[in-house]
């Protein structure tokens, strides 16, 4: 479990003193993904930064599984730190050597013996599925197949969290959603508590479990990740939700459209859990009725699908009602927003 | 054939000097190299943003290097005179032309050092310092192999400069190509000697650029 409590970083030039966080308090708990998501210059580089010792906090402090970070000095930093490790945005690996030989650098640096090195080593390229690519340098290597060394070399000590550093922010779309899955996959099979930083909501979307949202350097904003993309309560988290999901304002449904058609027009928000049902199926099914879907936008992430449905139907008042109370039954938000 | 080209040339006196300017050549390179290296590594840390910023020692090293880098060759080795005659105990001969070549060439090599680290991607420090790295790690296992193309580069250059600084130091008693040049070929007025000597330098040069620029390539990865 990572703690960050009141935390502050004033960085301070001697002329110009510069608040990079701002009294910031949160906690990942143990095999969380956990996204800070905020433009650049919100301050999640510093925060992230704060996790492993790289900057010191002004005031505050951050503990992982009970050990102070914030205050840690020589080698009680550095034993802590093999056990958090990080991947970063350019990658950072050693172009002097090659794929095998940048995976074993942190456990040359753990003091792991050499036999073992090379079973891990070996274990890791296949894990990140690097297979045949283990004498390449990184200069032979494409930027996904980078940030995979960079991943292996960051779990090769087995740590007990991994921070992403904007790890997928200079890949293409199709590459950052293979190394999202590969995060995925990871956090599931060795239950790895990952924190990462983007300003990318799809990352968010995609492998997040919770969410906070940075700006000038505070966290306005945070929560479950379907609660903050279904309800966002601030402008700048609207902005982010709108990255990936258009429907909230300008791409809503237009009910002028549907004025000439009889019959009712219900509009169903889902959040999350009950997503996995085919609802409309079954009231198909229980009714007889047809049901005709008039618009709709869902979006996927880590937690099941959220969206909004738009769905017309020539129904009695008692069957309206008692389609309203089955989607209530199954925490679906029915609407009804012209009635026949 | 080569009698009459050069009448005045003794061929073992040739290879006698030879072997003297590659004997100093080699000898201070390899001491420049070690202390160029500890000089930039100190440097590179204490400067500022470094890892180990510290002012103080940063302007103590950078006025001394500068001092030295600034001193003309051939006035250093005077200058140097009665140190030279303190730890090799005589002022002739290629022994005692090493301290003024060491401390002529390892501030010049010591600046190079320094840019090669300063071009060491920060990223790749600051990943290997969240990997919980010593700083011996940092520098042996990162910022040296990282650098190595421009070390290498630095070093032949130094070399070259350490070869024509030595044929300077033969000039007043040191003994090597450049003695020969001038005592056997200027001041008998024999071009010939002169102009053997000159090839023969020139020759050196050339291998030591060649040699470095294969170990560079061979070297770099990127």
């Amino acid at each position: 479990m990572i703690v960050l409590r009141n935390i502050s970083k004033v960085f301070d030039n001697g002329k110009v003193s510069l608040t990079a966080v701002d009294n910031v308090n949160l906690t990942v708990e143990q095999g969380q993904i956990y996204g800070i998501i905020g433009y650049s210059g919100a301050g999640k580089s510093t925060l992230i930064r704060l996790l492993n010792g790289l900057e010191k906090p002004t005031s505050g402090n951050v503990t992982i599984n009970g050990h102070d970070i914030s205050s840690a000095k020589g080698e009680a930093l550095r034993q802590a730190r093999l056990k958090i490790s990080m991947v970063f945005q350019h990658f950072n690996l050693l172009w002097s050597r090659t794929v095998n030989e940048n995976i074993a650098f942190s456990m040359q640096i753990a003091g792991v013996p050499k036999n073992k090195i090379t079973a891990r080593v070996a274990e890791l390229v296949e894990l990140v599925g690097l297979t045949g690519r283990e004498n390449a340098y990184p200069s032979q290597l494409s930027g996904g197949q980078k940030q995979r060394v960079g991943i292996a070399r960051a779990l090769a000590n087995n740590p007990d969290v991994l921070l992403c550093d904007e790890a997928t922010s200079a890949l293409d779309p199709q590459t950052t959603d293979q190394i999202l899955d590969l995060l995925l996959d990871i956090n599931r099979r060795f239950k790895l508590t990952i924190v990462l930083i983007t300003h990318e909501m799809h990352v968010v979307r995609k492998i997040c479990d919770r969410v906070a949202v940075m700006e000038n350097g505070q966290v306005v904003e945070e929560g479950d990740v379907l609660s903050v993309f279904t309800h966002p309560q601030k402008p700048i988290t609207r902005q982010f939700v709108r990255q990936v999901s258009q429907y909230h304002e300008e791409d809503a449904f237009n009910p002028e459209l549907a004025n000439e058609l009889e019959g009712t027009v219900i509009k169903l928000t889902f959040t999350g859990h009950s997503t996995h049902k085919p609802i409309v199926g079954e009231l198909t099914l229980r009714y007889g009725l047809p049901f005709n879907i008039l618009h709709g936008k869902m979006t996927q992430t880590a937690h099941g699908v959220f969206g909004q449905l738009w769905l017309h139907v020539v129904a009695t008042e008692e069957q309206l009602n008692n389609i309203l109370a089955d989607l209530k039954h199954s925490d679906i938000d029915g609407e009804v927003i012209k009635h026949g | 054939m080569a009698e009459t080209l050069f009448p005045h040339l003794k061929w073992d006196q040739l290879w006698a000097a030879t072997l003297e300017t590659l004997y100093m050549t080699a000898l201070s390179g390899i001491a420049t190299f070690v202390l160029g290296i500890v000089l930039g590594l100190a440097l590179f840390l204490t400067a500022r943003g470094g890892l180990f910023q510290n002012r103080t020692l940063y302007s103590v090293i950078s006025i001394v290097v500068n001092v030295f880098r600034s001193i003309p060759f051939i006035i250093l080795i005077v200058l140097l005179i009665p140190f030279t005659k303190t730890i090799v105990g005589t002022i002739l001969g290629a022994n005692a032309a090493l301290p003024a070549l060491i401390v002529g060439a390892a501030p010049f090599y010591a600046r190079l050092v320094e840019i090669a680290l300063r071009e060491v991607d920060k990223g790749v420090i600051e990943a290997t310092r969240s990997m919980g790295a010593r700083l011996s790690t940092l520098i042996f296992r990162v910022l040296l192999p990282e650098s190595s193309p421009a070390l290498v580069s630095g070093i032949t250059v130094t070399l070259i400069a350490l070869v024509s600084y030595s044929a300077m130091a033969g000039v007043i008693g040191a003994g090597g190509l450049g003695n020969l040049a001038y005592l056997e070929g200027f001041q008998r007025n024999h071009g010939d000697v002169t102009l053997v000597a000159t090839v023969t330098i020139l020759i050196i040069v050339f291998i030591i650029q060649y040699c470095g620029d294969v170990m560079t390539s061979l070297l770099d990865k990127r």
